[in-house]
């Protein structure tokens, strides 16, 4: 009667596992409260029917199992018992659905006062867009989509001038406010995921889908993308930093809006001022992670989407083409704005443009070069800067 | 057709008798090797997928490319070349004209044709792993427009040919289908009733109907995507920039995909399940020797888990972003469907209570999957409660859940099916200890995979990711589970290779069988010879005086009565059906 047995034994460990396992919700930080609630109601009504059934079947194995001589009941049908468990069944169905529903109608009507928050998701990075002092977001089409206007916002709608487009891939969020997420996405599906907030949606190209929450706990939290979106899925990160308003007021000030990040694209080379050379270095590394770059390219050698940034600088490179081609500067540079054209063998032609300002290449640039290379080959550095080993 | 005249047609040469057969038994055997062959390529996959998850970064020849390429293969494999040709082509194949009393199924050409056909579409979705670019890795559900674009592994030629296999699947399904639904209700022999088949009869029917049903969704949707890949049509795809080019495609609509994949994906589920829940209904009631509890309950759940089956599929799509609304709908009629459901579960416990439980190796499996169905039933009220389900969606609960319910459970029913059946389809039976030691590593393995990963799954790790890399919120704790899980799902991948020797093995040295060695009283059981010949019955059809549970009846001299044994020896179903076959007076 083994069987029995190990059943027994799995229920019971399946209960304590439940206790002791370090396995659970990461901690709540949102108003939604009540989908914990329904998830706990759930989890002890259907653990209830689990063991019951689970210890029935070993009661019966053990109490029925063939003995020499013995002879099974026979009992085709009992209608009066099929009845009772139809009932109990449906009213226990009941019991889990009620609560689910009412909880969902929250979810589906969002306060009016919520602020509103716009998520892009494009293939890997997060941006964030919020509403500028008229309160409403301009409008986008996929056509105006371009390195220097990811989000495609019209140039000529007036109400897009003010909004505020966040630089990198973290967003703050004023704590206790209710927050109306619009998603929206040009290249394919999405999800913005961040656990603590419970809350979420897919990301839908050509439509607007929408979620809710009011952030309760401050902190920074991780977010990434639950609808796989091709090879850098899991690369697609980003934080929500959550903070009392004043805080949030001030940031939000900081951010600059559509009308300057298009003055500032057109600018030229070398318009910025002098920069310290570890300080482009830091700026690059930063800009890596804030613009997803370290997505796909690692900086410690190992191979991921795409090539690691280590030992590049001033290599040959073997290109799709069968070419070789030297990974000088202006390799490097045309790869970022124009990564479709040298395409390094044995890498999927699949990076898009960098929506980086020149002076942004030029930290990115500093900063892979800091990452080593061939130093016999390298060009004289740029002026102020020195190539470190 | 006379039987006289049946027999100048039987096959004569090795090419007519194995190869290009008409006899159901023949082609049922045909797709069931074929359907396990290629499963076997989808454990070996997600083995491979597991090393990745298990042991990140330390296979280097599983790049983030290839990962979602096995994902995605193992994916499409599992369900539809694997469980689906399995129980339809397999034991559909196999059973229906046995157990009802026909000598094949009514269209042994088109039977033919469709295990040709779905031969074909298994060559032309392995030919992918060999195109430039390989397999599609866009995922099982190959949700448009990522499964179209750059940036998706497999994008060009691994997507086209996963679509024209699966347009050539469904032509196969279909042949196959039409079949088994014309020979249930139109060759039933003398006295088989419908309220007299066997559930696993009746699972497959209502299976093959809702096959029927869903799967034109899957091939209109797998040609509008063909289209969209090949022609530059707009069916799923709205306007667009890829690696930062606007593509010329305009107006189209993702959702509408998801869509008509779940129209046909959520009816998929019971179609892999429903033939379980008749192979076990059987299989409770032959080796606990006692009649199945409730048996019109059990054929009426069947019918209506079969109808609302289709009014549920958009609980896939809680967060989908589709019109919020639909949900409330949605999340009720997906609730509503355990209750049939809890019902079969209730029956098959109940057919145990006061029973004579053999503990044979079919009964083990059976056993294990009431254990493995419960559990992944059970969670599907979270996944199914909208609220619930927002934060687990796309997390491992519910990769758990889909593997316990219908990954796991069928297949530990296709076990105790094919540990039930091999001594009629081979006339040996096969061994026991191995059978054993198969079942533990088998039911024990796939419980440690599963039940913990619920709990990741808890903890927000999401489904189809590379790697975790630098999750602060995802404990090393969380990673040092995987490296279990990974060496609990090698353990079990490899022990399969246990049941493949079995069957190759006792196919040719196993202990002989008799007739019916499970003393079963289904007609199948009944044939004149083991290996029933071609045309299953020799000169005369078998009449049928009452139902396939007659166990245990009191005052009967055995514990079971065929179903063809003379309407004397008792046993009718509960209430006895009119027409032929109705023993006159004779009580239950």
């Amino acid at each position: 009667m083994l069987f029995a047995y190990v059943l027994i034994v799995i229920v019971i460990g399946s209960v304590l596992f439940h206790f002791v396992s370090p396995w659970s919700a990461t901690p709540l930080a949102s108003n939604w409260q009540s989908m914990d609630d329904t998830l706990t109601i759930t989890l002890a009504v259907t653990a209830l029917f689990f063991v019951v059934i689970n210890f029935f079947v070993a009661y019966t194995l053990l109490r029925y199992r063939h003995r020499e001589g013995s002879r099974a009941a026979y009992e085709p049908e009992n209608r009066k018992l099929e009845r009772w468990l139809i009932g109990i069944t449906s009213i226990g169905i009941a019991l889990l659905l009620a609560p689910g529903l009412l909880v969902y109608a929250k979810y589906v009507n969002a306060p009016g006062d919520a602020i509103v928050l716009e998520i892009l998701g494009q293939q890997w990075q997060w941006y964030y867009r919020f509403p500028g002092t008229d309160s409403k977001l301009g409008l986008t089409d996929a056509r105006f989509v371009s390195a220097t206007n990811p989000f495609g916002l019209n140039p000529g709608d007036p109400a897009g001038q003010d909004d505020f487009l966040i630089a990198g891939t973290e967003v703050h969020l004023p704590l206790n406010k209710p927050v109306k997420v619009l998603l929206r996405s040009h290249d394919v599906l999405h999800d913005f995921f961040v656990p603590p907030f419970r809350a979420r949606m897919n990301i839908v190209p050509g439509q607007v889908s929408t979620f809710w929450f009011t952030p309760t706990v401050i902190g920074r939290y991780e977010a990434m993308c639950a609808q796989l979106c091709g090879i850098g899925h899991p690369n697609m990160r980003g934080h929500v930093v959550v903070e009392d308003d004043a805080r949030f007021q001030a940031w939000l000030k900081a951010q600059s809006t559509f009308a300057v990040t298009l003055a500032s694209a057109s600018r030229p080379v070398g318009a910025s001022p002098s920069t310290g050379a570890d300080n482009q270095v830091a700026q690059g590394q930063a800009l890596s992670q804030s613009r997803g770059c370290a997505a796909c390219h690692t900086a410690d050698g190992s191979a991921r989407v795409g090539p690691t940034w280590k030992g590049l600088y001033g290599t040959p490179r073997l290109l799709a083409d069968g070419s070789t081609v030297l990974a000088d500067e202006d390799y490097l540079r045309r790869s970022i704005v124009e990564p479709q054209a040298q395409v390094v063998k044995g890498f999927p032609p699949i990076m898009p443009p960098a929506s980086l300002g020149n002076e942004e290449v030029a930290a990115l640039l500093a900063y892979i070069q800091s990452l080593g290379g061939a130093t016999s080959a390298a060009p004289a550095p740029a002026a102020g800067q020195k190539a470190q080993q | 057709m006379a039987y006289a005249e049946d027999t100048s047609h039987h096959p004569q040469s090795f090419w007519t008798r194995y190869v290009w057969s008409q006899d159901h038994k023949v082609i049922a055997v045909q797709y069931a090797c074929v359907a396990i062959a290629v499963g076997l390529v989808g454990v070996m996959l997600s083995n491979l997928m597991r090393l990745q998850l298990g042991f990140p970064g330390q296979f280097e020849f599983i790049n983030a490319e290839r990962y979602y390429q096995f994902v995605t293969m193992h994916g499409m494999i599992m369900v539809i070349y694997l469980l689906t040709a399995l129980f339809l082509g397999g034991f559909g194949n196999y059973l229906i004209p046995l157990m009802i009393g026909a000598r094949d199924m009514v269209f042994p050409y088109m039977n033919m044709l469709s295990f040709w056909v779905y031969l074909l579409s298994v060559l032309v979705l392995m030919a992918s792993f060999f195109v430039p670019g390989g397999p599609t890795g866009a995922g099982w559900t190959l949700y448009p427009p990522q499964a179209i674009l750059p940036g998706t592994p497999g994008h060009d030629w691994g997507i086209i040919l996963m679509l024209v296999s699966l347009v050539i699947f469904i032509v196969a399904t279909t042949m196959g289908g039409l079949n088994y639904v014309t020979t249930v209700l139109q060759a039933r022999c003398e006295g088989m009733t419908l309220l007299r088949m066997p559930l696993s009869v009746w699972g497959i029917f209502v299976a093959t109907i809702l096959a029927l049903l869903a799967f034109p969704a899957l091939f209109v949707s797998g040609v509008m995507m063909l289209l969209d890949k090949t022609l530059g049509t707009s069916f799923f795809m709205p306007a667009l920039v890829s690696m930062g080019q606007v593509t010329g495609y305009k107006g189209g609509s993702p959702l509408l995909f998801q869509h008509l994949f779940w129209f046909f994906g959520h009816p998929e589920v019971y179609i892999v399940a429903l033939p379980a829940f008749g192979v076990v209904s059987d299989l409770i009631s032959v080796h606990a020797r006692k009649a199945i509890f409730g048996y019109r309950m059990m054929v009426w759940a069947i019918v209506i888990i079969g109808a609302l089956s289709f009014v549920v599929w958009a609980h896939h799509m809680f967060v989908s972003g589709m019109n919020p609304w639909f949900a409330f709908f949605f999340a009720t009629s997906t609730l509503i469907i355990a209750v049939p459901t809890a019902i079969k579960v209730y029956n098959w416990v109940l057919t145990l209570w006061r029973g004579d439980i053999h503990l044979t190796v079919p009964m083990l499996f059976t056993l294990a999957f009431i254990l493995t169905f419960l559990a992944g039933g059970l969670t599907g009220l979270f996944l199914g409660n909208v609220s619930v389900d927002i934060p687990l969606s796309g997390t491992y609960f519910v990769v758990a859940h889909f593997h316990m319910v219908m990954g796991v459970a069928p297949l530990l029913v296709v076990f105790g099916g094919i540990y039930h059946w091999f001594p009629k389809v081979t006339g040996r039976m096969l061994d026991d200890r191995i059978g054993e030691l198969h079942f533990w590593i088998t039911f024990l393995g796939t419980y440690l995979i599963y039940f913990p990963m619920h709990y990741l799954g808890l903890l927000g790790m999401p489904r189809r990711y590379y790697n975790f890399d630098g999750y602060q919120f995802i404990p090393a704790s969380a990673h040092a589970l995987n490296t279990f899980i990974t060496v609990a799902a090698l353990i079990v991948g490899a022990a399969q290779l246990l049941f493949i020797f079995n069957l190759a093995w006792s196919t040719f040295r196993g202990r002989r069988a008799s007739a019916n060695p499970w003393r079963a009283a289904s007609l199948e059981w009944q044939t004149p010879e083991t290996p029933p010949l071609h045309g299953n019955w020799g000169p005369q059809l078998p009449v049928v005086y009452r139902w396939a549970y007659a166990y245990s009846v009191p005052g009967a001299p055995q514990d079971f009565i065929a179903q063809n044994a003379p309407p004397e020896a008792g046993g009718q179903e509960p209430e006895p059906h009119p027409g032929p076959g109705r023993a006159k007076g004779a009580v239950a």
